[in-house]
């Protein structure tokens, strides 16, 4: 891209960059043991020990942010990747293919999207044990039809313009036109609803975790120390404030980089 | 029907008692399905090398024969033959080789050209057979012929006006070297003086390349200028067929006389003086000669 | 025209918008019952123009200048939006385009007609609204207006939707109705007639018209004046059989002669080539200075990078340093 970058594919950048960064630093070097239960060092305020202070079971909480925000990247990366994976050629075969296939296709894609996502990750997790794994899989199931309505949509305008036309008429076929003028024009879409996705699997794993269906206790996850820290809101107001700014910046940031994407990869959209 | 011409060969595209019909599903709470009638009973036939207009107003089904003469849609009965051959039925291989016969121009500028596709990729699409390299520069062949710069080819679509994107569609259009091009309103979207230039390039190519014309419009004086042959249609139906002069001056069918009526130039406008029914002021200068004509 | 009222007046109307005047200088002046056309082609800033009357203007397009309306006290340039709602639909209204999407799908055609009354207190009650609503349906000369009345939007072909537009920009007789290109949508055996009905509906109302268009057929039949628009200023104004027919501005010129689709052949039967004006209209903010056609002119020189005075003679004016002269000019 001969493009400049915009700010806020810079600004994206940085946080996803971040918590990538924490992510990886955290395999080799935290502040203390995240799992350490120190309860007589429970409830502390910031300082010069514990730099955002410790929650009810004296656990370090920098060290949980860092190790947790592992499990943040991998189930929102996972899930929102099944659903785009997934979700997104269903939806371009279902509005390429003939009508009979469209419609069984999206009355499943319906029956999937009506399903309670609490009760297949239940489900799940009675199969497989509870977990990060089947909790991802879970999740990225139930944001599967939100892809393959999207993919659906695009691929429906796409395929009405005028330039699919002249391909077919050129004696290009369905495959091609998918590859080379559908994708392209809906890749901006499926980028944008990535970063969705991820937002809406990082809160549902809180949802999960808290049920105990999710990451399991003591592996430290932003959404558990959420849920965690609600029952001590009056007691230690802070405790709410750090897992909360750290999936409210993550989220930021992603939406930011999949805007930002978006954008660079647009070519009608010049920036001088 | 009026006077088919005189052939001595058999004819290019030949078109016979087409239908076309779909069924629209009708509004929700409704039960049942309309059947629309987009093309009823379509006799025609165009003889090579021929430029042949096809003009009617919305809903009359020009749009339709278009599809079904390149290819999109299959007729529901009838046959349509190019070269002979029959355009729908046969092995997938056939139908494309035959298509690719057949060429089409669009009449949006703005939705005829992938706005994510650079202008050489464009045009470089409809050929199939080549090598990367062979293909490009058969596209910057097609380029100068259309009368754009070469280094259009890096460029998009959206960095161009609209006369000059209608450019690329028809250098798409003629890179695989069709024997017919299909052009479904190309200059109705375009500026007046925009129009001219298209129009001109249209008829330069259509004689470089010793190609047949398929030209579909709602404005019968652009028909009358590039055409040779025009056929009117109304509600899926031939109203009137016949040498374009002739339909233009002395048109047989009360439909054609009603769009040749409701659509008059400039020139017959200013010609017709101040008293003309719709004009009704009296203040006017009378223009005396039409000098801006000579 | 002595003694009749003058409804509109625009002076120094300029429209200003990211670092590029789209609009220039534009004069224009409309007395009751006058029909005038605007035109030019896609980008020369007609429609802003029009846009800038009713205070319709873009995000990020400001207008300055003066625009006068007849029964208005104050400036309509800058004017705030209570006062331009307040003067929409009253003392000045517009048609667009695009029939299909001018109408709330949701909402039957009688209440909408209706609403446009109510909205400006002319009419009080619903029910008298509606009565009248129905007769103006009929005026716009729309079969069985009763029934109309009660139908939606979807039923409606485009020609007789936009009947309904034009009925719901005369319910409150405004001073000035505005039309831009309101029949370019419309099938052509319906556009005569909506074309029709549009003049007589200003001349029994003793409304002014400024009529949009890019069609020089049209202009000719429907208005009686004509202002022609290149690169955001007003370059040549007159009546319009004797612009179009002895046209003064090198533009203009080209303009008439490239919609002339009947050249005549200098060898009978041989097709001619239609004749253009060279080169393309220049994108938004490339205007450069001086007159904006010099790149395109063939009678372009050096004192065309100034840009043109107005001249005007008698009922003519041209903003050109080499006006075509025509032998039958004085």
């Amino acid at each position: 891209m001969t493009r400049r970058p915009s700010p806020g594919l810079i600004v994206g950048a940085v946080l996803v960059a971040g918590v990538v960064f924490t992510a990886l630093l955290s395999f080799v070097w935290t502040p203390y043991d995240a799992t350490e239960v120190q309860v007589a060092d429970r409830l502390l305020s910031p300082g010069a020990h514990h730099w955002l202070g410790t929650d009810r079971l004296g656990r370090d909480v920098v060290s949980q942010l860092m190790v947790g925000s592992r499990t943040t990247l991998t189930v929102g990366l996972v899930a929102s990747g099944i659903g785009a994976v997934l979700g997104t050629p269903i939806g371009v075969l279902a509005s390429m293919g003939p009508r009979w296939l469209d419609r069984t296709v999206m009355l499943g894609n319906d029956l999937l999207l009506a399903f309670p996502g609490l009760l297949l990750a239940a489900m799940l997790a009675a199969v497989y044990g509870a977990g990060t794994g089947p909790a991802m899989v879970a999740i990225g199931l139930s944001t599967l039809p939100s892809f393959a309505r999207l993919a659906r949509a695009g691929t429906m305008q796409v395929v009405t313009t005028d330039y699919v036309r002249a391909a077919l008429v050129a004696g290009r076929g369905s495959w091609w036109n998918a590859r080379r003028h559908v994708w392209p024009n809906i890749a901006g879409l499926v980028t944008v609803q990535i970063s969705l996705s991820f937002a809406i699997a990082v809160v549902a794993e809180a949802g999960l975790s808290y049920l105990g269906l999710g990451t399991a206790p003591p592996t430290p996850s932003w959404g558990r120390m959420l849920q965690d820290s609600q029952e001590l809101i009056s007691a230690a107001p802070l405790l709410v404030l750090w897992p909360a700014a750290a999936i409210a910046l993550a989220v930021l940031g992603l939406n930011l980089l999949g805007d930002g994407l978006r954008d660079l990869f647009d070519p009608r959209l010049e920036r001088r | 029907m009026t006077d088919p011409l005189e052939r001595t060969e058999a004819p290019l595209i030949d078109v016979r008692a087409v239908c076309r019909t779909y069924s629209r599903s009708r509004l929700p709470l409704r039960r049942g399905t309309r059947t629309v009638h987009a093309l009823r009973d379509l006799t025609m036939s165009v003889p090579e090398g021929e430029r042949f207009g096809v003009v009617g107003e919305s809903g009359c089904g020009k749009s339709t024969l278009l599809r079904l003469l390149s290819g999109l849609e299959a007729p529901s009965s009838g046959s349509i033959r190019v070269a002979g051959r029959e355009i729908a039925g046969g092995s997938p291989r056939q139908m494309r080789l035959l298509r690719q016969q057949m060429q089409v121009v669009f009449q949006d500028p703005r939705s005829s050209l992938d706005p994510r596709m650079r202008v050489r990729d464009i045009i470089a699409e409809p050929l199939l057979e080549h090598s990367r390299a062979a293909a490009r520069s058969m596209a910057g062949e097609m380029l100068e012929a259309v009368g754009l710069p070469p280094s259009a080819g890096d460029r998009y679509p959206h960095q161009f006006s609209g006369g000059e994107r209608q450019r690329i569609s028809i250098a798409r259009a003629l890179v695989s070297r069709p024997r017919v091009l299909l052009a479904d309103e190309p200059v109705s979207a375009l500026d007046v003086s925009v129009r001219a230039q298209i129009l001109n390039l249209l008829a330069d190519v259509v004689e470089r390349y010793d190609l047949t014309l398929v030209f579909v419009s709602h404005d019968l004086s652009v028909v009358r200028w590039i055409c040779d042959t025009v056929a009117v249609m109304n509600r899926g139906q031939l109203v009137e067929i016949g040498p374009v002069e002739r339909v233009y001056r002395a048109p047989q069918a009360n439909y054609t006389q009603a769009l040749i009526a409701a659509s008059p130039s400039l020139r017959s406008v200013l010609a017709a003086g101040p008293d003309d029914p719709v004009a009704r002021s009296s203040d006017d200068a009378d223009p005396e000669d039409l000098e801006v004509f000579r | 025209m002595t003694g009749a009222e003058t409804m509109l007046r625009v002076e120094g109307l300029d429209v200003l918008g990211a670092g590029a005047t789209l609009v220039r200088g534009m004069e224009l002046a409309l007395t009751a019952g006058e029909r005038v056309a605007l035109i030019g082609e896609s980008g020369c800033g007609k429609s802003l123009s029009a846009l800038a009357l009713l205070g319709l203007l873009p995000e990020g397009l400001t207008a300055s200048g003066s625009i006068r309306l007849v029964g208005v006290e104050h400036d309509l340039v800058g004017a705030g939006e209570r006062q331009m709602s307040a003067i929409r639909g009253r003392r000045i209204a517009m048609v667009f385009q695009e029939p299909m999407t001018a109408l709330n799908p949701t909402m039957r055609i009688g209440r909408q007609v209706a609403e446009a009354f109510r909205i400006h207190g002319r009419v009080r009650g619903r029910r008298a609204a509606q009565a009248a609503a129905i007769e103006l349906l009929e005026r716009v000369r729309l079969p069985e207006p009763g029934r109309i009345a009660g139908a939606y939007p979807h039923e409606l072909s485009g020609g007789q939707r936009q009947r309904v537009v034009l009925a719901i920009a005369l319910s409150n007789r405004p001073a000035v109705l505005v039309c831009d290109e309101p029949t370019t949508a419309l099938d052509v055996t319906v556009q005569a007639q909506m074309l029709g009905l549009i003049t007589d509906s200003v001349t029994e109302t003793n409304a002014a018209l400024l009529f949009i268009t890019h069609d020089l057929a049209v202009a000719a039949t429907a208005c009686r004046r004509v202002l022609v628009m290149y690169g955001g200023r007003v370059v040549e104004a007159g009546p319009v059989r004797v612009v179009l027919s002895r046209p003064r501005h090198p533009y203009t010129l080209g303009l008439v002669a490239a919609s002339d689709l009947e050249p005549l052949a200098s060898r009978p039967g041989r097709r001619t080539r239609l004749t253009t004006i060279a080169g393309t209209v220049p994108a938004f903010g490339d205007r450069a200075t001086g007159c904006a056609f010099r790149t395109r002119c063939p009678s372009a020189s050096s004192v065309c990078e100034t840009d043109p005075a107005w001249s005007q003679t008698g009922d003519r004016g041209v903003a050109c340093w080499h006006p075509v002269r025509a032998a039958s000019d004085d």
